[in-house]
């Protein structure tokens, strides 16, 4: 579809009810910039997501806490990423951990630890790293509980993740999925059979 | 069910994400990608394109079969696309950005630079999320065993986007809904998935619409779910309902209204055989209906191998390299309408 000013592709489309008859209107970006309308492409799903998870963030995130912190790595501040929803590198992740985790626990649904998949050469490192760096301890895709050498610390991991997912699919009325989580924690639980090891968790 | 597809998305170690990277960084980058997927493909028949230097047609083409996303098409990878004026080259048109896909099935597709360094794709016909997942999951394997990937212990796969941290794994599944469309049940099935934290889009995935009543499910979120978590919530808990729904409202259109319903196929069937102007926006929806009207038994006679062949050659690319040269607007209104009623076996209009 072209702009309506121009030849270029319309990519913003606008469509207003004036006295009770539809106005629409098809313009390119720049077109789109120059009537003042804020255009909103595909390309910014990223940026709709940073809105959206610092709106879910609340003021557990403030401007005073997060003005400072940049990527040492590629030199990204935490407002670049507030306004693209983008990381610019591995770094960031460890640079902004603080602000970042109530966002992505909001946008995983309570999801704050990787539980699944991981690569091979991460796999050999947890083990030889036998100080405990990572949790995930190099299990490839197994299922859970269905190994005999899973560690209790893989599903005592797995077990408080979904616990909490089961608190936020309440929270937020999502009845079906709190039901789904239910059902898979209490696979989870049954199979752990005699391995009982985990403290019973708090304020459950 | 028509299509079932599972898409990773990889980012490799020690080098900025594609937002952030300088032009040579992301010229390493594909080059990097191209050696380690060169070395996985061994044998195997795969077709790389460099999208840099490829024509906007041969970019569109590659769109419309779904095996790269319209982002990786424009290059345009921030998203602050109104301040364009930033210094990363990344977010003009024309960063190096490249596509490997298998011949000739086309099921498995890899991305290089769009949002993250690697999207890898596979997709397979009818409800097969297992089997797609297998796939790409061996793909992903071989690949990191030739490169190192970004990984953080408690984050999972880091990738450019948050909301893809974790297994940086989406599952989706397209589906084509006309029956509960015609029956007004849309928004009823869309407010299910969405119940299950599942997201529904159009034909083309992230910003397209519906065209022709074909909907995308996917799963939302990506971290504290296991890969297996996240496909058995879409295989097993979300889309049969989804496609129980459907077959319910297909069965309530063909018992109770099944004057509406013939007239919609034979209505859509006749202007398609009879058109000799066709706009895409017009054709899809039409070719929908008669895809409809062919699974229920109320179009006789049609094959529906080339009602769906259809869909894709009557996209502004395809038409083009069908007919073998350019066409501009007006051109291909005529061509499509031509090409529809030769395809439908129309000889004598």
């Amino acid at each position: 579809m072209k702009c309506d000013r121009c030849e270029q592709e319309a990519t913003v489309h606008e469509l207003r009810v004036v006295g009770g008859q539809k106005v629409e209107k098809h313009l390119c970006e720049s077109c789109a910039r120059e009537e003042g309308i804020q255009a909103q492409g595909p390309g910014s799903v990223g940026e709709l997501v940073g809105q959206l998870m610092m709106a879910a963030a609340g003021p557990s995130v403030s401007a005073g806490e997060s003005k400072g912190v940049v990527c040492p790595s590629c030199k990204t501040t935490f407002a670049e990423f507030r306004q693209s929803g983008l990381m610019g590198c591995a770094a960031c992740y460890s640079a902004f951990e603080r602000p970042l985790s109530g966002l992505l626990e909001r946008a995983h649904e309570g999801g704050l630890q990787h539980i699944g998949k991981v690569p091979r050469r991460q796999a050999v490192r947890g083990v030889v790293a036998a100080g405990g760096a990572s949790p995930a301890q190099g299990k490839r895709t197994t299922p859970p509980g269905e190994s005999a050498s899973d560690g209790p610390p893989d599903r005592a991991q797995m077990i408080s993740q979904l616990r909490k997912q089961l608190e936020q699919a309440l929270k937020h009325e999502q009845y079906e999925r709190a039901a789904k989580v239910r059902d898979e924690l209490r696979r989870l639980e049954q199979t752990g059979g005699s391995r009982k090891t985990e403290p019973p968790p708090p304020g459950s | 069910m028509l299509s079932s597809r599972v898409r990773l998305a990889r980012n490799l170690a020690n080098v900025s994400f594609t937002n952030k990277a300088t032009t040579a960084q992301l010229q390493q980058i594909v080059d990097t990608c191209r050696g380690a997927i060169v070395r996985v493909a061994g044998g195997g028949l795969v077709r790389w394109v460099d999208l840099h230097e490829s024509s906007p047609l041969e970019r569109t083409a590659l769109v419309e079969r779904h095996l790269i996303s319209q982002q990786l098409a424009r290059g345009k990878v921030a998203a602050k696309a109104s301040s364009s004026e930033k210094t990363s080259a990344s977010s003009g048109p024309g960063g190096a950005r490249a596509v490997a896909f298998t011949l000739p099935d086309e099921r498995l597709s890899i991305m290089v630079n769009e949002e993250d360094h690697l999207r890898l794709q596979s997709i397979r016909s009818g409800l097969s999320l297992t089997d797609a997942f297998a796939a790409i999951d061996k793909v992903d394997d071989q690949i990191e065993s030739t490169l190192e990937y970004a990984f953080h212990p408690r984050m999972g796969y880091l990738t450019a986007c948050p909301t893809n941290v974790g297994t940086g794994a989406r599952f989706s599944a397209m589906l084509h809904l006309p029956g509960l469309r015609m029956t007004g049940n849309i928004e009823k099935a869309k407010r299910a998935a969405t119940d299950m934290a599942l997201t529904v889009r159009g034909f083309y995935g992230e910003g397209s619409e519906a065209a022709g009543d074909f909907f995308q499910f996917s799963n939302q979120t990506t971290l504290g779910k296991t890969e297996r978590m996240l496909l058995e919530e879409l295989e097993r808990d979300i889309l049969p309902k989804i496609v129980e729904f459907e077959r319910l409202a297909r069965k309530t259109l063909v018992t109770k209204h099944r004057a509406l319903l013939e007239d919609q196929c034979y209505r859509a069937l006749g202007v398609l055989t009879h058109a000799r102007l066709l706009k895409s926006e017009e054709a899809t929806p039409l070719l929908s209906m008669v895809r409809l009207g062919i699974v229920l038994g109320v179009v006789k006679g049609l094959d529906l191998g080339v009602v769906t062949r259809l869909l894709l050659l009557i996209q502004p690319a395809h038409l083009q390299l069908v007919a073998g040269r350019e066409l501009d607007q007006d051109k291909r209104r005529v061509a499509r309408a031509e090409l529809v009623r030769q395809r439908l076996g129309v000889s004598s209009n």
